[in-house]
């Protein structure tokens, strides 16, 4: 199969094809019944949520109003559109170089651009702020090459500010927007844009008014993700003191020990989330594209001269050094000095393990419940299957500590019950069977991811013709077998690309894995994050480096996946 | 094919989790801390070396009262060790810690550095310090002179919001009352440097680099950093600042503390007590002190000679609960002024 795993890579599906109702195909109930469980289940977290809210009284909310909320908002509004408008540029601007024009370096770049997800943006701030610092090396060497003595005499702007953070993110986060949006370049723009081109447009005005207006829906699903990672993002906005919404919940959580409170600012929290997804589904409304069963015609790159092509291959690259490379290559060197320096410590081997064990849990449950939620919309569509479909996105929605909170809390409740059932009904104590056996940190992974597990097999389904659907129903195949034998197989690269980006996350998650874990059970995450806490952060950089390589070879195959079909 | 090969490693990860969980017959004890594992480690590996008790953690970084208040009546939690008295205090508030006598504890700790009734205890103590670049030459300080406008553009200090400096906030409205404490914050507001952001150790980075002329953080970062333990690049830090213990104009040196308590349901409560009991033995408050360069809680244990260096810590007389009552309004008015923007 020839289809483009990354394009279906989001919060929903690109291409929207017929009514599969109109095929034939029955609504059946057992589908929905699953999509309601689903739909429960996601929801749990934020009614949750709601129940500690009403707990505790408002009387935090004038303070709030006065004191908190208008600058933490501004602060996240501008995060937002600077993260937003910028990852978008990059994103698309380096998936049309690598599209449609050959260069020096295009063919590795077309890959290479991807890697910056597999850099959590917490470790590109500590690494940031290390490189970038006075006494790090970018300045130390600027001062050498300009005469000057010390830091006092020279420096450079703070990278702790709203434009570093802004920066950062967006550098860190373009993939997102890059990799939806270049595998619609690839393939649905392909006919429209040489038929422009036929027509006397030249490249420019191809891409400005026929591939970019093209690609809107794929840009959108890219830049919502990109904005949901900025607003639920604390650890580097924390680091490099951005006040944002998501800093107040938590400083209002953790320092006034008002958990009421919190909760509350995180509903309210829900509201511009919300409007992200509907701007979202509004950006793809009424496009639809044909997906036929044939296989995509590609476009054609136009070969650059020598002064544009270098030109070019500096411009691409630029994302994949600031984004991958310099952060990357820093924490090879501190991981490096510090194994030289205090050796490996014990037990990174096993952390690993675990790591890569509670990722392929929380992928493999992400991906099960996203099944049910994407299969229900197409074997049961209505009002349950689409309702689980948008309450897929609550645990992406929120922050990744508010998550947490909420899952602890249900998870707890359910703990505590089936101790005293266990105790009462047959004398034996259990203990707490799913905190301590983790499977409330894999629910938790679940449940965040959920929404890209959705959006892929959402994605890899739509590219499938309903007569696929109607001829198996005919030849006398359930929706299951249906599913099995014709669905999953077609969808597979899909399926593919949207397990290794929540496998990615997961190993990247924090919050809910240091809130949720049984005991004696560390990840590199959390590993990174002791260290870290302790200043100590060359300790730090090598689980950082683990996080990274690990990352990488799943990245790898996703780049891979994207490069098939050329 | 994708799918049979994660369900095998689900089953991997199955086996793995309820073995770990299941553990062994032998005594346990399971320690729920927020303090970070490379800090603790020491003094768990000397426990379990000499009583043979294996002591089974989780590092938590916040939500430690949360995680036990879900787990409830069957919380496998034994002993809750936290830094700041306002996190203790916390503790203690929610229900879920439990009254300890000893006399062994009570030997060890001075009354002003536990819980009346034996709900927490502390183990060690940190003060907030100044670090001052090494050419300015101070010798003195007070924490007022932080709002001076002598200092306008040349102060470091981390958000507002952490614990450390909510401490410091409180304990300037116990001496001061709220309403110069908010003028002193604005103060000190508008002589910060740089966001106020980040960790303690980077107020030494940010004085060698420049950025700013003095700053306020704990004291065990310089022995941390000036030992060598973070590396040569922190020697350098340390080896820029000068360090001054500051009073309050009416007071002494603000401390904070770091502590533990026994869970209300902890299922090896014996153990539990041998190991806090252990935690103010001489033994391991050297380790505190040599390792982790915290001040000692017994007054018969030196601090290192790399802390001890900074003069005779003359600690602030006012009590720790007191400060702690404090937080809420001083995490309040740090917002009211602005102070992390």
């Amino acid at each position: 199969m020839r289809l483009d795993g990354p394009v279906a890579v989001g919060l929903g599906d690109l291409d929207e094809v017929g009514d599969p109702t109109r095929s034939g195909i029955r609504p059946a109930l057992g589908w929905r019944v699953a999509a309601a469980a689903v739909a429960l289940l996601a929801a749990a977290p934020i009614l949750t949520l709601v129940v500690l809210a009403l707990d505790g009284s408002v009387g935090l909310w004038p303070h709030l109003v006065a004191h908190v909320l208008p600058r933490a908002a501004a602060n996240t509004a501008l995060l937002l559109a600077g993260v937003g408008s910028l990852a978008a540029g990059i994103g698309c601007g380096t998936a049309w170089l690598v599209t449609a024009y050959r260069f020096p370096g295009r063919g590795v770049l077309a890959w290479a651009l991807i890697l910056p997800l597999a850099i959590p943006t917490y470790i590109a701030a500590y690494a940031y702020l290390d490189v970038l610092h006075p006494v790090g090396p970018v300045q130390s060497w600027l001062r050498w090459l300009l005469g000057y003595q010390s830091a006092r005499e020279f420096r450079l702007p703070d990278i702790r500010s709203m434009t570093g953070c802004i920066l950062l993110l967006s550098f860190v986060l373009y993939p997102y927007v890059y990799l939806t949006t270049r595998a619609m370049f690839l393939t649905q723009a392909a006919t429209l844009i040489d038929a422009s081109r036929t027509l006397g447009a030249s490249y420019g005005a191809a891409f400005t008014r026929v591939a970019l207006p093209l690609a809107r829906p794929a840009i959108a699903v890219g830049v919502s993700l990109v904005l949901m990672e900025t607003l639920n993002d604390i650890g580097a906005s924390e680091f490099l003191g951005i006040q944002t919404l998501t800093v107040s919940i938590y400083a209002t959580w953790v320092n006034r020990s008002d958990l009421a409170g919190a909760a509350q600012i995180a509903l309210v929290l829900l509201v511009p989330v919300a409007g992200l997804v509907a701007a979202e589904r509004f950006g793809r409304r009424q496009r639809s594209f044909a997906a036929s069963a044939q296989r995509p015609r590609r476009l054609e790159p136009r070969p650059l001269g020598r002064t544009a092509g270098m030109l070019a291959l500096a411009l691409a690259s630029l994302p994949v050094l600031v984004g991958f490379v310099v952060p990357a290559a820093y924490l090879a060197w501190s991981a490096w000095a510090r194994i030289a320096f205090a050796g490996l410590s014990q037990g990174l081997l096993a952390t690993t393990w675990n790591t890569v064990s509670v990722s392929a849990a929380g992928t493999l449950g992400a991906l099960a419940l996203g099944l049910i939620v994407a299969y229900a919309g197409r074997a049961a569509p209505g009002r349950i299957a689409s309702l689980a479909a948008r309450l897929s996105l609550a645990g992406y929605a929120v922050p990744g500590t508010v998550l947490a909170i909420g899952v602890l809390y249900g998870v707890g409740a359910l703990d505590r019950a089936v101790a005293w059932a266990a105790s009462t009904l047959a004398g034996a104590s259990v203990g707490l069977v799913l905190i301590g056996s983790g499977a409330a940190m894999v629910l938790a992974y679940t449940l965040r991811f959920l929404a890209i597990a959705t959006g892929s097999v959402e994605g890899g389904l739509s590219r499938i013709p309903p007569s696929l659907d109607g001829a198996a129903r005919t030849m006398g195949a359930g929706t299951l077998r249906t599913l099995y034998a014709v669905h999953l197989p077609l969808a597979k690269p899909a399926l593919a690309s949207g397990a290794i980006l929540i496998f990615v996350d997961c190993m990247k998650e924090l919050p809910a894995t240091l809130l949720l874990r049984p005991l004696n059970f560390e990840t590199l995450a959390t590993r990174l994050y002791g260290e870290a806490a302790r200043g100590t952060y060359e300790d730090a950089s090598i689980a950082a480096l683990l996080i990274v390589l690990v990352s990488l070879l799943p990245v790898a195959v996703l780049a891979r996946l994207g490069q098939d079909g050329r | 094919m994708l799918f049979f090969r994660t369900a095998r490693k689900l089953a991997w990860v199955a086996v793995v989790l309820v073995s770990s969980a299941a553990g062994g017959a032998a005594a346990e004890l399971n320690l729920y801390t927020t303090r970070e594992p490379g800090l603790v480690q020491p003094l768990i590996d000397a426990f379990q070396a000499s009583t043979g008790t294996k002591v089974n953690t989780i590092f938590l970084k916040d939500g430690l009262a949360e995680r036990v208040a879900s787990e409830g009546i069957n919380s496998p939690a034994d002993m809750l060790m936290t830094v700041d008295v306002g996190r203790l205090v916390e503790l203690v508030d929610k229900g879920l810690t439990q009254p300890v006598r000893s006399p062994a504890l009570d030997g060890a700790v001075p009354p002003q550095l536990r819980d009346p009734e034996g709900h927490w205890f502390a183990l060690s103590l940190r003060a907030r310090v100044l670090y001052a670049a090494k050419g300015l030459g101070l010798t003195r300080f007070a924490y007022e002179e932080l709002a001076s406008p002598k200092w306008k553009g040349k102060v470091c200090i981390r958000s507002a919001q952490h614990p450390y400096n909510t401490a410091l906030i409180a304990s300037f409205i116990a001496h001061h009352g709220a309403d110069e404490t908010k003028t002193w914050l604005e103060g000190l507001k508008a002589n910060l440097a740089r966001k106020a952001a980040g960790g303690d150790r980077e107020v030494a980075r940010d004085i060698m680099g420049g950025i700013c002329d003095i700053g306020i953080a704990n004291s065990y970062y310089v022995g941390l950093m000036a030992s060598g333990k973070g590396g040569p690049e922190q020697q350098a830090w340390a080896k820029a600042i000068k360090v001054v213990l500051p009073t309050f104009e009416n007071g002494g040196t603000q401390v904070n503390v770091s502590g533990a308590a026994i869970a209300k349901n902890a299922p090896n409560r014996a153990q539990a007590i041998a190991f806090l009991e252990y935690l103010v033995s001489k033994d391991a408050q050297k380790t505190y002190a040599e390792a982790n360069f915290e001040y000692p809680v017994r007054a018969d244990v030196a601090p290192d000679p790399i802390i001890a260096a900074f003069g005779e810590l003359k600690v602030d007389p006012t009590p720790l609960t007191k400060i702690a009552r404090f937080r809420m309004e001083a995490s309040r008015l740090a917002e009211q002024v602005g102070f992390d923007n």
